[in-house]
């Protein structure tokens, strides 16, 4: 995963709560074997609105999405976040999130950015009274800088830890392996096993 | 103080902890299927990585397969692909897979169990957010990303942070005619859609205790819906019976062995939890859902809420748009909204209980005129015992569609897709807009609504007949 530090780029105001999973790429999309190409099926059902925010040239090569609360509610689809990324986005501000998406994203390296909904209202204003303006995510120091204005926000240490140092998940676990190969040993044999198959007779 | 059965289960897998790091789980099943794992196994062969332990891992087809004409090839060649895809890489990686025509293939869910994989104190995860069904066991059960599938195919083990714990208490006597689903729905209408986020919920109460597993099932399922990490229920006998004799229990000593530790795990009288909510089952009547979410719910005997109603303007906002896309007015009694559609099946509602109960209120009626009802068992084993229970003929004769098993219509990626405008009433577990299809509208209920719903013409409960 490439370190993230700082980012910077056009703010998308998306005025809408409980934007779920299946909003941001519905199931028809998820077909494919590959982790690019999803940016087809990125908020598909409103890609042909015109009122949609990302139709409106200032936000189309938007790379910070500010969505409403109860972001990424549903599924556990991670190609929602992929979807997201392919289209060009790095960072998502809002104040509520489903917990697997923002987990996927942690894991994928899109940054969440969690602040009070009263901050995403002064956002939407800035991003909207200024179409195309672009805002700066800081992870080192954990700020949002939007004009003059600095807000902080908030993102669990581990996971910023890990962005900030582009860290390979399962590397680090495989470095304790001697530890999973202990916890092994103790497993009881009745635990059940996939392996060999059995079925109803 | 003592703990709670959550605490419980946690630590018992616990491989390491270290300040400032989440917790590194062991994970005791891994549940796979056809969407969410190419690109995780596609990363173990890009490092060159095995996937560590293929005995405690299984995979299944169900999101994407037809539930017609199964013996055929996927007419659908992505999703053909995809398909083809779980199987090779099944074969290269020696993962157990239970294939499209296998009488164990099914959504991934309902076959866990029904083998009896899932036990409780397991830890089981699976690349799909409704895995906390399994919770109905006492097992701490999971939906992950796909990351977090290579993470396990790699390591068995997940980095986790410790979620707080929260007791759901239902107690009292169901109404006749309340069902698991109601108690759900109502639970999720009331605390909404984010209430359990960052919590682990245990449900408890003189209601569950109640309840067949198969009802356990259906509440544990739809944790996700209220945005909590897992739902559980502590093991008790029901648990012990439903689990005997199934091709994965333990036998003889080790039988005996597990029982004695699953009765331990329990929340100690003295453990504290978190958060608390309560509900009284003696007042739950039939619940439906009138919007796009599952937290936009109301009984069934009440009307269309207006968004003006609602004193937080997110929520009223929300409303407002949700009524727009279900083509909804404020005010208009739920009973009278007319379906086009029923679909019974999925996870949540699925099992041969949901299909007996539901087959009991068709018996002998005849579907409304311009209704269609697609009847998708859980599993290729479901559809068995439902055919020799002669439940399918019941289907049939009423003028539903009797099908072959797994997801269909309950996410639409597969040809079992609501039309733009359709109206559907749905045992699945999400209302999301265009869940079932693009433009389709949903309204999330029980067995027993789908069935009576499906010989009114319009949202109904069996006590309308
Ligand atoms: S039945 Fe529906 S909710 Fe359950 S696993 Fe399949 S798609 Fe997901």
């Amino acid at each position: 995963m490439d370190k993230f530090s700082s980012h910077t780029g056009i703010a998308v105001p998306l005025r809408r709560s409980n934007v779920d999973t299946d909003q941001i790429i519905p199931a028809v999309y998820l077909k494919r074997v590959t982790r690019t190409g999803f940016e087809d099926g990125l908020f598909a059902a409103w890609r042909n609105d015109p009122d949609f925010v990302l139709n409106t040239p200032a936000y189309a090569a938007g790379s910070i999405l500010i969505p409403g609360p109860e972001f990424g509610t549903g599924s556990s689809r991670e190609h929602a976040v992929w979807a997201l990324q392919n289209y060009g986005f790095k960072v998502i501000i809002g104040s509520r999130f489903g917990d697997i998406f923002r987990g996927n994203s942690g894991k994928a390296g899109l940054v969440v950015a969690l602040v009070e909904q009263s901050v995403v209202e002064q956002l939407w204003a800035l991003a909207e009274e200024t179409p195309g303006v672009e805002f700066t995510v800081d992870l080192a120091t954990k700020t949002i800088t939007a004009g003059e204005q600095v807000f902080e926000f908030a993102i669990d240490d581990y996971t910023r830890h890990r962005l900030l140092e582009g860290l390979d998940d399962i590397g680090v676990t495989l470095t304790h392996e001697a530890e999973i190969s202990a916890f092994e040993a103790t497993r009881p044999s009745w635990l059940p096993k996939t392996l060999p198959a059995k079925v109803a007779s | 103080m003592g703990k709670t059965l959550s605490d419980k289960v946690w630590e018992q897998h616990v491989v390491r902890t270290a300040a400032g790091e989440p917790d590194l789980l062991y994970i005791d099943l891994h549940l796979v299927h056809e969407v969410t794992s190419p690109q995780a196994f596609d990363g173990l062969r890009l490092a060159g990585r095995p996937l560590r332990r293929t005995d405690l891992t299984m995979a299944t087809e169900d999101h994407n397969t037809p539930t017609l004409n199964i013996t055929a090839p996927i007419a659908d060649p992505v999703s053909k692909l995809q398909v083809d895809t779980l199987r090779a890489n099944a074969a290269e990686f020696g993962v157990r897979i239970h294939s499209l025509g296998d009488l164990d293939q099914g959504v991934v869910h309902i076959i866990g169990p029904q083998l009896g994989l899932t036990q409780p104190g397991l830890t089981v995860v699976c690349g799909d957010s409704h895995t906390a069904t399994h919770g109905a066991f006492g097992a701490l059960a999971f939906g992950i990303g796909t990351s977090e599938v290579e993470h396990v195919m790699a390591t068995q083990t997940l980095p986790q942070a410790r979620p707080k714990t929260m007791a759901v208490n239902i107690n009292g006597e169901l109404p006749t005619g309340v069902t698991a689903k109601d108690v759900v729905l109502a639970l999720i209408a009331k605390v909404g859609t984010g209430g359990g986020q960052g919590y682990i919920v245990e449900y408890r109460g003189s209601t569950i205790e109640a309840m067949s597993m198969e009802g356990r099932m259906t509440i544990c399922n739809m944790s996700i819906e209220w945005g909590a990490k897992a739902g559980m229920m502590a093991p008790d006998e029901t648990t012990f019976a439903y689990l005997k004799g199934r091709p994965h229990a333990p036998v003889g000593d080790e039988w005996d062995a597990a029982v004695a530790h699953w009765q331990t795990l329990f929340t100690d009288s003295d453990a504290v939890f978190d958060a608390e909510v309560s509900i009284d089952a003696t007042q739950l009547t039939p619940f439906v859902t009138w919007g796009t979410n599952p937290g936009q719910g109301v009984p069934l005997n009440a009307v269309v809420p207006t968004p003006a109603g609602f004193a937080d303007p997110v929520e009223q906002a929300a409303a407002e748009r949700a009524l727009e896309y279900m083509g909804l007015t404020a005010g208009t009694p739920m009973r009278e909204i007319k379906v086009d559609t029923v679909f019974l099946g999925s996870c949540t509602n699925g099992r041969i209980e949901d299909l007996r109960a539901a087959a009991d209120v068709l018996k002998g009626a005849k579907i409304a005129e311009g209704v269609r009802m697609l009847v998708v068992p859980g599993s290729a084993r479901v559809g068995v015992q439902a055919v020799e229970e002669g439940l399918d003929k019941v289907f049939i004769d009423f003028g539903a569609e009797w099908r072959a098993a797994g997801c269909s219509m309950c996410l639409g990626m597969n040809p079992d897709q609501l039309a733009p405008g359709e109206r559907s009433a749905s045992t699945s577990n999400r209302n999301f807009e265009g869940r079932q299809g693009k433009g389709g509208r949903t309204h999330l209920v029980s067995p027993l609504v789908a069935a009576a719903t499906a010989i009114r013409g319009t949202l109904s409960s069996p006590a309308d007949l």
